[in-house]
Parts: structure tokens; C-alpha cells; sequence
């Protein structure tokens, strides 16, 4: 009896359970991050001290704990590539990081937003901010070095191996920057702090989930991309052979 | 091997030095602002000093054709990476280590820092060369690959810049508490130490395919 993952390792098999399955998540994406952004918006009530300015919250929280989870897919899916060789495992990895990438923009983007009228400033260097930053930058750096390789299964195999080696520096990165931030805290309501009643954690487990859903919709439709985009090359590659091995033929 | 990059030495030494130079030209000559920043200059400009002889770790090896040789002999890929990473940290990391206290001067570094200041540069630069080596792998054959090695190491740089730093600065304001941070740098070091060449390893062998 095939595992999931073995089943899932024939593009075929992956192509068509996508194909079936891509509609249904987009769609459910699409209704809970309405219901979350109504839920956010017109029914949770404005937070005493910052007024309706904190109801980025719901927004800037989930793209958060997508960014993390980005990351940690990415280094899931490289660990299938070098350890299993799993087929699809570059795939992945190659379709999440863009979007762990701008889910990360968001969260640094959305907190910007919030931290203006918030603390008077855009940016500050404390420590989750800087932590925030620098998974930006180790996103990027996957991108670049992916991008800069021309071979794709080099790319794919050195992307992979510079996952791993940020998974393991990021809780080294966190523990760092926050047992040693040489900046002041910030005095303000911290995200989670409104001691979570009802009315506000419901609104944010909605858009969590309204956003999750949407980072597979895009993961699962980029996936089926770069399968498609990888056939066309192969394909091309089989053409130009051909044609050569035909002129060959006509000329000999 | 490691004194063959005779010239590298000099090279790095030279941009750590220019680039001391040029941020006091940037900024004025305060003195107090000077030697307020001064650690974490020095640090930084260490760190890009570093990075300029990391790129060529490997390259004049797989020029020439001995990465190749390497990879067929007894030694596994591994201690390779390992050996040339302590030769980057002998032939680069202590001389920028050694010149840092002169720079200070120019800084007006205070002077309870200096002990301290080269106490980290020793403890964490094992971690710079070593984990640099990672980057130097990867970047073997790419385009543009110095500038592509500075973006994927420095993200990695930054807990060794971290506990640099708070050592100094506790140094500079309670004169024993830097014990701690110091414990943490060389144990980053030595985590560097003992599982980089294995990353390093694994990229040589990829790109050797």
C-alpha cells in the first residue's frame, strides 16, 4: 500500500489530484478570508487604546505564521530532496519560496503600516523585527542563488542544502537577536496581548486559516507550473534533437 | 596550500583598513561618536573584509583541476572543506583580528574594549570562515558570485556579530559580564566548526557532478 508522498512522487498522479483538489481550496480561501476580513472589521470591536488601527492585526498575525511556516516547508521540501530524492521535493521547494518570500514582505509591510501611528516610527530594531528581516533576506538568498545556476537539478540540490543550513541558523538568529537586543523594547500593546477574548480570536483564526488556505491554493497552482514548465523544456529539448538528429540523417 | 593565497592576505587587510578609513570621513571627526561606534564598525567591516577572500576559497582550486583530484583522493570531501576553512581562518581571520586593535586607535576606541574586542574577533571568526565556506561552495560557478555570497552569508553572520558585540559592550559597561556572550560566540564557532564541512562537503560534491 503507497504512502501519500510515494503515491504523489508520478507528476501524473500529482497533476491530477491538484487539478481536483486547487478549486476547492482557492474557493474555501476566498470565502474565510471574507468571512474573516467582515468578521475583523465590522464585528470585532476596536481595541481601547489603539482604535481600529490595531485591526491590521488581523492581517499582519497570519502573514506572520505563513512566513514561518514558509520557511519550514521550504526546508521540509529540501530535506525530501536530498534524503529521499523525492520528485517532487525540488518542486516544492522551488515553488514555496517565492511565496514564503512574500508573505514575509507582508508581515514586515503590514507592520510598517501598523507601527507608524502605533510608535511613531516605521521601522524599529527590535528583536522580532530584526529576526522578521533577516528571514526576508535568507528568502532572497534562496531565490538569488536558485536563479543564478543555470543547470536545474545543481540549483535545485545547492538551493537545498542552503535550506537546511537556515533552518538550523534561524533559531540561532531569534535566540541572538533576542536575548541580546541592545535596543530598548518597544512600550506597546505587543500583538498577542489582548488576552485573547472571544471576539478577537475568532476574527484572526478565520483569517489565519482564510490565509493558509490561500498559500496552498498558491503553492499547489505554482507546483503545477513549474511540472508543466519543466514538460515544455523537456519537450523542446526532445524537438531540437530530434531535428538535429534529422538533418543529420539528410545530410550523411 | 594556505600560504600559496600569500597576496590575499594583503588584499584584505588593505579593505579592512580602507574601509575604517572611509567612515570616519563619512561621518566626521567626533570623537565620541567615533569611538561610540567603533565596535560595531570594526565588526562589520571585518565581516566584509572576510567575505572579499571567501569567494576565491575554492575557485583557483577548480581552475586548475586539483578540486577534482581532492574529491577522487583519500581525504573525504568533507575534511577538505574543513582544511581550507582553517586555512581561510589562519591566513585571513587572525591577521584581520591582529590589525583590528590598530584600527581602534583610529576610532578612539575606549580602551577597556581592546582586550575584549580581539577576544571576539579570535572566538568568532573560526565562525565567519567556516560557515563562509558553506557560502563559497555554493557560489562556486555562478555569475555575479561574490555579490550572491554576500547575500546568503551575511543573514548567516548575524549571531556571530550579535555576541560579538554584547561582549564588548558589556565589557565597556560592567568590566566582567562579557563572560557569558564570549561562551556563546565560541560555541557558535565550534558548532560552525563541526557542521559546516559537512554543508561545504555536500555542495563541493554536487558541483563536482
Amino acid at each position: 500500500m503507497q504512502t501519500l508522498t510515494q503515491r504523489l512522487a508520478n507528476p501524473t498522479h500529482f497533476m491530477a489530484l491538484s487539478a481536483r483538489l486547487l478549486p476547492w481550496v482557492a474557493g474555501a480561501a476566498g470565502v474565510l478570508i471574507a468571512v474573516g476580513l467582515y468578521l475583523a472589521l465590522f464585528v470585532a470591536p476596536p481595541d481601547y487604546q489603539q482604535g481600529q488601527t490595531a485591526k491590521i492585526m488581523y492581517v499582519h498575525v497570519p502573514s506572520a505564521w505563513l512566513a514561518m511556516f514558509g520557511y519550514v516547508l521550504v526546508a521540509a521540501s529540501s530535506f525530501g530532496l536530498l534524503v529521499f530524492r523525492h520528485p517532487l521535493a525540488d518542486v516544492s521547494a522551488k515553488a514555496a519560496a517565492p511565496i514564503g518570500a512574500v508573505f514575509t514582505g507582508l508581515c514586515l509591510l503590514t507592520g510598517m503600516l501598523w507601527g507608524k501611528p502605533m510608535w511613531g516610527a516605521f521601522w524599529v530594531w527590535d528583536p522580532r523585527l530584526t529576526s522578521v528581516l533577516i528571514l526576508f533576506l535568507l528568502y532572497l538568498g534562496l531565490i538569488a542563488l536558485r536563479s543564478s545556476i543555470e543547470d536545474e537539478s545543481l540549483a535545485g540540490k545547492l538551493t537545498a542544502v542552503l535550506a537546511l543550513v537556515g533552518i538550523a541558523i534561524i533559531p540561532v538568529i531569534k535566540f541572538s537577536v533576542d536575548w541580546n537586543s541592545l535596543h530598548q523594547p518597544a512600550s506597546i500593546t505587543r500583538l498577542g496581548a489582548p488576552a485573547i477574548h472571544t471576539s478577537l480570536l475568532w476574527p484572526l483564526l478565520v483569517m489565519t486559516l482564510g490565509m493558509a488556505l490561500l498559500f496552498v491554493a498558491f503553492h499547489l497552482k505554482a507546483m503545477r507550473n513549474e511540472i508543466l514548465r519543466r514538460r515544455v523544456k523537456a519537450l523542446r529539448i526532445v524537438r531540437a534533437d530530434a531535428g538535429a538528429a534529422l538533418a543529420q540523417h539528410v545530410a550523411g | 596550500m594556505a600560504w600559496k593565497d600569500g597576496g590575499t592576505i594583503g588584499v584584505a587587510l588593505g579593505f579592512y583598513l580602507i574601509v575604517v578609513t572611509l567612515l570616519p570621513l563619512g561621518l566626521g571627526p567626533d570623537l565620541n561618536l567615533l569611538s561610540r561606534i567603533a565596535p560595531g564598525l570594526l565588526w562589520v567591516a571585518l565581516l566584509l573584509s572576510a567575505l572579499l577572500s571567501l569567494g576565491r576559497l575554492f575557485e583557483s582550486d577548480l581552475e586548475d583541476g586539483s578540486l577534482d583530484v581532492l574529491a577522487t583522493g583519500p581525504l573525504p570531501l568533507e575534511a577538505v572543506a574543513a582544511a581550507k576553512s582553517l586555512a581561510h581562518w589562519l591566513t585571513t581571520g587572525v591577521p584581520l583580528a591582529a590589525l583590528a586593535p590598530a584600527l581602534g586607535l583610529l576610532l578612539n576606541l575606549q580602551p577597556d574594549a581592546y582586550a575584549v574586542l580581539v577576544a571576539t574577533m579570535l572566538i568568532g571568526t573560526p565562525a565567519i570562515s567556516f560557515i563562509g565556506s558553506v557560502g563559497a561552495a555554493l557560489t562556486l560557478r555562478t555569475r555575479r558570485g561574490g555579490l550572491l555570497l554576500a547575500l546568503l552569508m551575511l543573514p548567516l553572520f548575524v549571531p556571530t556579530l550579535i555576541f560579538g558585540i554584547s561582549a564588548i559592550s558589556a565589557a565597556l559597561t560592567n568590566s566582567e559580564a562579557y563572560g557569558p556572550s564570549l561562551l556563546i560566540l565560541g560555541a557558535i564557532s565550534l558548532a560552525a566548526v563541526a557542521l559546516a564541512p559537512v554543508a561545504t562537503g555536500a555542495a563541493l560534491r554536487f558541483q563536482l557532478q
